[in-house]
């Protein structure tokens, strides 16, 4: 069958089976591989990708569902060359270690920022609650994901890391 | 890799188009809403249907309408929307409190209140919610609309009355004065599944006494309410004694079984404790929809 649907901005039309999962069509056959594709049951996150805005577990959606929506991956959140504030957050606050959860957070940190730009740490717990990360213990993420919501427009690359250090040893 | 075995995909634009296609199909078609319990058996081949109909255009299926002495929900009203809405927290706190631990919130965007009672896992925790709430299920097919009671709809584990050919279509709860409910669910994990869990709804009278009182248990083997505790609770004005009492019935009603989750001991203590907890917490909640009542302690 063929489905269309607009990823991190640009128009994409593809003939697949209907049993391909969105995680492959945006790895396999879009050859976005920032996506990553984990446990396959649904639990680890890390396949996470907007779906008209909205956080989705990519292993457990048809890319024939998506047919019409709007995707948005890890690809997608930087602006040219610049970096979304969360992504500038994890960079600031250590946020990753092998990386292999990071795409997923990300995208569900911007979500979250979206709809709810001054999250409550608890609240920033619960919106990545259903996402496994087996390095940092999630005190980084937390604080990456505070930084960015503390820093809505990003920051000039030569103010960081002052801003950092001063973060640090406040926290 | 888990990958479905292959099938045909069609989308529907309304009921009326998604029965015609359930019709067409016939017996090896099946329709798919939030996708995030029949997804995972398709990648599993525990489920292989020939034919995917998807239901998630119905938008028309996708409503919360306070209508005079009901609550109608929408079969494709995603559990997010249950969660955050502030019509079903005021009236039905059992549901966002079901809410709160069902899946997580990822898998909370996805999944739909009309494809969890049609999935009907006995660890499926909106199931209870809508035995006690007495909720009643609008079933639509090519002979029209049927209403269901909850005891009618639910045949079991994983079995409903929903046929092949027909969709459910809307969960209506009625809206009692002087009512309050609770839920509350112990998980291994966030994001798990029940071990155990339990729900209940309570009215009083004016004399803050209890007039209905309805408990249900989630993935211990039983799948009806617990009907024994109302003839205890019903006339009687709420204490820790009769909490007490009405866990103890829980707890011999229900029939757990030992797995990965627990063992069978476990799961009836669960059964009591959570029985008595959503009672407490439901009565006070009751409570403070009843002006000059308050509940005694111990
Ligand atoms: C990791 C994970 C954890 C979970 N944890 C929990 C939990 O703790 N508690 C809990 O209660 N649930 C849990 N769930 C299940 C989740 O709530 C599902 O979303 C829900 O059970 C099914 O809803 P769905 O819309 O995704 O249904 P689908 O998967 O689309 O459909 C399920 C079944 O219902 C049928 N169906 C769907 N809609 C209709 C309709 N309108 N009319 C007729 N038939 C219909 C389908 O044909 C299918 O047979 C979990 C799921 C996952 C993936
Ligand atoms: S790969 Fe999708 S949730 Fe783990
Ligand atoms: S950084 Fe390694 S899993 Fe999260």
């Amino acid at each position: 069958m063929q489905i269309s649907m607009t990823i991190n901005g640009t128009d994409v039309t593809r003939e697949i089976e209907p049993r391909v999962l969105l995680v492959h069509f945006i790895r396999d056959d879009l050859r976005l591989t920032g996506t990553h594709w984990g446990c396959d049951t649904t639990n680890c996150g890390t396949c996470v990708v907007l779906m008209d805005g909205q956080p989705v577990k990519s292993c457990t959606v048809l890319a024939a569902m998506a047919d019409g929506h709007t995707i948005t991956t890890v690809e997608g959140l930087a602006h040219g060359a610049t970096l979304d504030p969360v992504q500038q957050g994890f960079m600031e606050e250590h946020g990753l270690q092998c990386g292999f959860c990071t795409p997923g957070m990300m995208l569900t940190a911007r979500a979250l920022l979206d709809h709810n730009p001054h999250p409550e740490p608890l609240e920033i717990r619960e919106a990545i609650s259903g996402q496994i990360c087996r390095c940092t213990g999630y005190a980084t993420i937390v604080r990456s994901i505070q930084w960015a919501a503390e820093h809505p427009a990003g920051a000039a690359p030569e103010t960081t890391t002052s801003e950092s250090t001063e973060h640090e040893v406040h926290a | 890799m888990q990958i479905p075995a292959p099938f045909d995909y069609v989308r529907a634009s309304s009921v009326d188009n998604a029965l015609a296609l359930l019709d067409r199909h016939g017996a090896e078609s099946r329709v798919v809403a939030g996708g995030h319990s029949l997804l995972p058996m398709m990648k599993l081949r525990l489920a292989r249907p020939d034919w995917l109909i998807d239901i998630n255009d119905l938008y028309e299926l996708d409503y919360l309408l306070v209508d005079g002495p009901v609550l109608r929900i929408g079969a494709m009203t995603r559990h997010t929307t249950l969660l955050e809405s502030d019509d079903v927290r005021r009236l039905f706190p059992i549901i966002t409190d079901a809410e709160h631990v069902i899946a997580d919130p990822i898998v909370r965007n996805r999944g739909t209140i009309g494809g969890s009672l049609c999935q009907a896992d006995p660890a499926e925790d909106l199931s209870t919610v809508c035995h006690v709430l007495d909720a009643v299920a609008v079933v639509r097919g090519p002979a029209g609309e049927r209403m269901l009671s909850m005891a009618e709809f639910h045949r079991g584990p994983y079995e409903t009355a929903v046929a092949q050919n027909e969709l459910l279509i809307e969960v209506r709860v009625p809206i009692r004065a002087g009512s309050g409910s609770a839920y509350e669910k112990v998980e291994r994990r966030v994001g798990d599944w029940a071990v155990a869990a339990a729900g209940a709804s309570v009215t009083l009278a004016a004399d803050g006494t209890i007039s209905k009182a309805t408990v249900g248990l989630t993935a211990v083997g039983l799948d009806r309410n617990v009907t024994e505790v109302e003839a205890v609770l019903v006339g009687q004005v709420p204490t820790e004694q009769l909490f007490a009492e009405a866990g103890q019935l829980a707890a011999d009603a229900c029939d757990p079984l030992a797995d990965q989750r627990g063992p069978i001991d476990y799961k009836r203590h669960l059964a009591d404790e959570l029985t008595r907890r959503v009672l407490r917490v439901a009565c006070s909640r009751a409570a403070a929809s009843v002006p000059d009542v308050t509940i005694q302690e111990g």
